[in-house]
């Protein structure tokens, strides 16, 4: 029996009800756990997020050399901060200038950084952002609160293949100084998805 | 209409309207939601599942059930469809458990996968690329909106089990894959916005020289 069987004042919704008959027809085969899938969902609530990427984003922003492996090899850079693991072992970090805006997208389904970013928000997932942003992206952006003049070039990456990407936004004026802890506290996941600037 | 036309190849489609964004929006909406997420990795992990069987399980949704639902659901739906289909659980059991309808995926229509499967890599960075016209009814990444398009690899990527013949634990052996670089004029003629490309990861097999 799940947790979701106790708590309940009203009946389950439909899709409730079956998320709740295939795990409970798992459990008694013994094929999931209720300890383990509570495992999982606290590591993804609590630990795996942007606030991870935020870090790798604000070494790259302080330590130039640092910034070069990670464009060069973004897998390898962000294992230095110790972040890796299901749907981030093939990274490419894409860096914004005053030239190219960076964007990611997967118009087939969801894919994104995990370990860096943690699981993506709903918008990113829908089918208006997923069939828009490869169609008009400057509009998008703009409609999303981004407007890159007309003289910035717009890349989108659309990740259906193996790899999944990072933006590296540009770190913003007037944060000269800062330690490398409060940058880390500027840059948002939208920022590192591309559709919002730190 | 084949798989690879489905619902789920979104790119490049009109009227969705806009992109509704939740300001403070939690990880997951509801316990169901982090439960179906966990017993996906414990699936995979199990080899009960595996990444290309789940994303055709959820592209051979009914289309409305696909756009009316919501993500998880999606999951949901993929993995009761693989285990019904590989003899684990019934949908008798399923629909007794959950007091009601469970809906599942359609059936695949996908043959035998028969095409070869490319090892070495054909392209190099600069090269100019066409994307095949090739109509899969099974499980591709190949979206359509770049079918019959010219673009220049941008970067190679390594070799992957190519998704269109990694279905039912096939275990193809690894084909090379490419990012490739499209000028949005290519992509959408005199309707592209200016100063704007999209890179599509792309498998060996789904290219031709140009």
């Amino acid at each position: 029996m799940s947790e979701s069987d106790h708590h309940h004042p009203t009946p389950p919704s439909p899709v409730e009800a079956r998320a709740a008959a295939l795990e409970a027809l798992l459990a008694e085969k013994g094929l999931v756990s209720g300890e383990f899938i509570e495992a999982i969902v606290g590591a993804y609530v609590n630990d795996i997020g942007p606030m991870n990427g935020a870090k790798v984003v604000a070494r790259a922003w302080v330590d130039g050399n640092y910034r070069q492996r990670l464009l060069a090899d973004g897998t390898a850079a962000i294992a230095e901060l110790e972040f890796g693991g299901p749907e981030g072992e093939h990274m490419v970090v894409v860096e914004n200038t005053s030239e190219v805006h960076n964007v990611i997208v997967c118009t087939l389904c969801s894919c994104y950084p995990w370990p860096v970013l943690g699981l993506p928000p709903d918008w990113y997932k829908s089918p208006p952002y997923r069939a828009r942003m490869v169609r008009e992206p400057r509009k998008l952006l703009a409609e999303m609160g981004v407007d890159v003049p007309q003289s910035v070039r717009i890349q989108v990456w659309d990740s259906s293949a193996e790899i999944r990407y990072l933006v590296l936004p540009q770190r913003p004026q007037g944060s000269e100084g800062m330690s490398e802890e409060r940058l880390a506290g500027l840059v948002t996941r939208d920022a590192m998805i591309g559709v919002a600037r730190p | 209409m084949a798989a690879a036309d489905g619902v789920h190849d979104l790119g490049g489609m009109e009227d969705f309207g806009p992109v509704i964004v939740e300001p403070t929006e939690p990880v997951f909406h509801a316990g169901w939601e982090g439960r179906v997420f966990a017993i996906g990795g414990i699936l995979s992990v199990q080899g009960l599942t595996s990444t290309n069987d789940v994303r055709h399980a959820i592209e051979r949704m009914d289309p409305a059930h696909y756009l009316g639902s919501p993500y998880f659901e999606h999951w949901l739906t993929a993995f009761a469809t693989l285990l019904v289909e590989r003899g684990v659980l019934t949908r008798a059991q399923l629909e007794a458990r959950s007091g009601g309808p469970f809906p599942l995926s359609r059936p695949s229509r996908a043959p035998r996968w028969k095409g070869a499967v490319s090892r070495r890599a054909r392209f190099t960075a600069g090269d100019r690329v066409r994307v095949v016209e090739a109509y899969w009814r099974g499980h591709t990444r190949c979206p359509r909106y770049v079918r019959g398009k010219r673009g220049v690899v941008d970067r190679c990527d390594g070799a992957f089990a190519l998704p269109d013949a990694d279905v039912d634990g096939a275990h193809p052996p690894l084909e090379p894959t490419y990012s490739v670089h499209f000028d949005a004029a290519e992509l959408r003629g005199r309707d592209a916005e200016p100063g704007t490309a999209v890179s599509v990861g792309l498998w060996d097999s789904y290219l031709e020289p140009a």
